[in-house]
C-alpha cells in the first residue's frame, strides 16, 4: 500500500526527484515550476539526497549543465516553465540529438508575449518536434507516477531520449490535492541505478560527444533519433506494466474514459481531461452518450491506437491548450485528424482552443463543447472546424 | 457527506486568506475526506482582494475550474463587500460567513438579498485578545468549519494542534495563541 498524502503538483514533483534522488539536477527558477527547484534544494541543504544541485544563472545553462553532466555520465534533471524552456531552446535539441535520456518536470505556462505567468500549453507545443518524449499529467498523482516512470523509459537502450512530464500551471502545480506516494526504497529499486554503455568519464573508452556532423552522416543520426522515438512506444507501455504492478495504478498512450459505448468524444490533455471526467460523468446521467480521450504521451504519437480508439464516435473535438496561429487548426487536432485520415477512419471534427493564458476552463464550457457535438451528429455539418471557447466576443464582459 | 462541497475565500492580500484555505485541506484530509486547496493568482500584493477556494468530497475529484457556484462563502475582510460581487454563485441552501462588525441591516441590504444564511463573525476580537494580534485566517477557519460543520470542534482543534506544531515549529510561543483563537471562533460565530 502506498502513502496518502496531499501534495501540490510541483511538491509531488519535488517528491518524485527526492525518491529518483538523481546525480545532478541544474535549475533556474521560473513561475510557475520554481518550487521544484526550490523544494529540491532544501532536500540537498538538509542531506535527503546526495545530489550535485547547480544553481545556474539562466535555462540556457541548466540544460547546458544537464547535457554535460549526462554526457559524463550522471543521471540529470531539472525543471521549467514557459520562456525558461524557449531559453533552453538550442540546448533541448542538442539533449536529444546527442541522446540524453535528461529528465525534465515542464510545468506548462503561456510563452510571451505580452507576458503572462498562468498556464496554457504553448510552451510544450514550441518543442514537440525537437525529440523529447513528451508524456502529460492530469493532476499531481500523475505528474509524480509520470515522474517516477521517465528515467526507465528515457534510458532504455533502445530509446536513449530526453523525455519531459507536463503538468499545468497553478492548476495543478498549485493546488493541494490528495496523492498516493509509492515508498521511498520502492522508488529507488523500480528506478534502478543509471549504467549508460558509453559516457565521456569512462577512461576505458575515450569518446568524442557532440562533433561536427555534416552531409555524409547527420540524416543518418537523425532517422535513429526518429526510429528510437518509435522504438519508445513498447517501451513507455513495458514500464507502466512494471509500474501496475508496484502501485496497482494503470497507465498508457492515453485513458479512455467511458469511450467504448460513446457516440461524442473530447480529446484533451492535462487537468482539462478531470473537468472532461466531471462533464461525461453528468451528461452520462441524463443518457447523452459522451466520452473522453485523454492523451498522456503526445511524443511518441500512439497514431494509430488513437485512430482506433476513436473509429466509432459520430463526432469528436480535439482540444487544444495552444494557439498555432497557422489559419488551419492547432497541434493536437493536427495530430489526431491526419492519424486518423492515414488509418482511414474518417470522424467528423471540430478543433477548439481555449483556456489560453491561464483563462479559466469551466464545466460550462466543456458541456458546450458536447452540445456542439451532438448537433454536429444531426445536422452532419460542420461550419468551422477551427474554434474557440471561452474567448471573449465584443461586448461581452 | 457524499457530495462534493466547494468553498470560495474573499479576503486581501496578506491576511491569509490563502493560507487559511490549505489549512482548511489539510484539516479535512486529515479527516479522511478527498480535498482540494487552491488560490486564484492574479498580480498579488498587500491589500489586494484575492480569492482561494476549496473542495471537499467523500470521493475523489476530478474537476479543475475555478469554483463558480460555492455552498460556501468566507469574507475574511469586509471592506470587500461593497466591491466584490462576494454572493456571486452562492447556493441559496449554503451559507457566508463575514468577518465584522457591521448591523445586520448593512450586511443584508449590501449582500443585495442573498437569501441563503449569513453568519459574522469579529475576527479582530478574538485574533487581537488570543494573539495579540490582527491575523483573522485563524478564526475564520474555525468559523467555516462550525458553519458548513466539516468536522466537530474536536476534529478540528485535535488536527489544528498538529498542524500549528509543525507550522510553529520555530516560535512554538504562538501556537497556544492560535488554538485559543480557534476555540473563540468556535464558540462566538453566529447566525443573523
Amino acid at each position: 500500500m502506498g502513502i496518502r498524502e496531499r501534495l501540490s503538483g510541483n511538491e509531488a514533483a519535488a517528491t518524485a526527484m527526492r525518491q529518483i534522488n538523481p546525480d545532478v539536477v541544474a535549475a533556474f527558477p521560473i513561475t510557475p515550476s520554481t518550487e521544484i527547484p526550490q523544494y529540491f534544494s532544501t532536500f540537498v541543504a538538509n542531506g535527503s539526497v546526495d545530489t550535485e544541485f547547480v544553481a545556474v544563472e539562466s535555462e540556457h545553462s541548466a540544460m547546458s549543465a544537464c547535457i554535460g553532466a549526462e554526457a559524463a555520465g550522471a543521471r540529470a534533471m531539472t525543471a521549467t516553465s514557459a520562456n525558461g524552456l524557449s531559453l533552453m531552446w538550442e540546448m533541448i535539441y542538442i539533449a536529444s540529438s546527442l541522446r540524453l535520456p535528461i529528465v525534465m518536470s515542464l510545468v506548462n505556462r503561456a510563452v510571451s508575449g505580452p507576458l503572462n505567468i498562468h498556464n496554457d500549453h504553448s510552451d510544450a507545443m514550441g518543442v514537440r518536434d525537437s525529440g523529447w518524449i513528451m508524456l502529460f499529467s492530469e493532476n499531481n498523482q500523475e505528474a509524480y507516477d509520470n515522474l517516477i516512470m521517465a528515467h526507465k523509459i528515457a534510458e532504455n537502450e533502445n530509446v536513449l531520449l530526453p523525455l519531459m512530464v507536463c503538468q499545468d500551471g497553478f492548476i495543478t502545480s498549485h493546488s493541494i490535492e490528495n496523492i498516493e506516494l509509492i515508498e521511498d526504497e520502492k522508488v529507488k529499486e523500480f528506478v534502478g541505478t543509471y549504467k549508460p554503455k558509453h559516457y565521456l568519464l569512462n577512461k576505458e573508452e575515450p569518446i568524442a560527444v557532440g562533433p561536427l556532423d555534416l552531409q555524409s552522416y547527420l540524416f543518418e543520426h537523425k532517422a535513429m533519433q526518429a526510429e528510437a522515438m518509435k522504438n519508445a512506444k513498447q517501451v513507455i507501455l513495458d514500464v507502466a506494466k512494471d509500474f501496475e504492478k508496484m502501485t496497482g495504478r494503470k497507465y498508457g498512450f492515453f485513458e479512455e474514459y467511458k469511450l467504448e459505448d460513446s457516440e461524442i468524444a473530447i480529446v484533451c490533455m492535462n487537468s482539462t481531461a478531470g473537468t472532461t471526467k466531471y462533464v461525461v460523468d453528468k451528461l452520462r446521467s441524463k443518457g447523452i452518450k459522451a466520452g473522453l480521450l485523454k492523451l498522456r504521451v503526445f511524443r511518441p504519437f500512439p497514431a494509430e491506437e488513437i485512430a482506433k480508439a476513436l473509429a466509432n464516435q459520430k463526432a469528436i473535438a480535439i482540444l487544444d491548450k495552444a494557439d498555432s496561429l497557422n489559419a488551419a487548426g492547432s497541434a493536437l487536432f493536427q495530430d489526431v485528424t491526419s492519424a486518423m485520415y492515414v488509418n482511414n477512419k474518417h470522424v467528423p471534427a471540430v478543433n477548439y482552443v481555449y483556456g489560453i493564458g491561464g483563462r479559466d476552463t469551466k464545466a460550462d464550457d466543456i458541456e458546450k463543447v458536447y452540445d456542439d457535438l451532438l448537433e454536429i451528429v444531426k445536422t452532419g455539418k460542420i461550419d468551422n472546424p477551427y474554434r474557440y471557447f471561452g474567448l471573449r466576443k465584443e461586448g461581452d464582459k | 457527506m457524499d457530495n462534493l462541497l466547494e468553498i470560495r475565500w474573499h479576503g486581501r492580500g496578506g491576511q491569509g486568506a490563502k493560507t487559511a484555505s490549505l489549512l482548511l485541506a489539510d484539516a479535512a484530509f486529515n479527516t479522511g475526506k478527498y480535498i482540494q486547496g487552491f488560490p486564484e493568482y492574479g498580480p498579488e500584493r498587500m491589500g489586494a482582494p484575492i480569492t482561494a477556494y476549496n473542495r471537499i468530497s467523500s470521493k475523489p475529484i476530478t474537476i479543475h475550474s475555478n469554483i463558480y457556484e460555492p455552498d460556501y462563502v468566507v469574507v475574511v475582510d469586509d471592506t470587500l463587500l461593497e466591491s466584490v460581487d462576494v454572493t456571486s454563485g452562492l447556493k441559496e441552501t449554503g451559507a457566508i460567513v463575514i468577518n465584522t462588525t457591521k448591523s445586520a441591516d448593512y450586511l443584508r441590504k449590501v449582500l443585495k438579498g442573498y437569501k441563503g444564511e449569513i453568519y459574522t463573525i469579529d475576527a479582530r476580537k478574538i485574533s487581537e485578545e488570543a494573539l495579540g494580534r490582527y491575523f483573522p485566517n485563524t478564526p475564520m477557519l474555525a468559523a467555516i468549519v462550525k458553519v458548513s460543520k466539516i468536522m466537530t470542534d474536536e476534529e478540528l482543534l485535535n488536527d489544528m494542534k498538529g498542524s500549528f506544531k509543525h507550522k510553529f515549529a520555530k516560535k512554538p510561543e504562538v501556537i497556544e495563541g492560535n488554538m485559543k483563537a480557534l476555540e473563540l471562533a468556535l464558540k462566538e460565530v453566529k447566525k443573523i
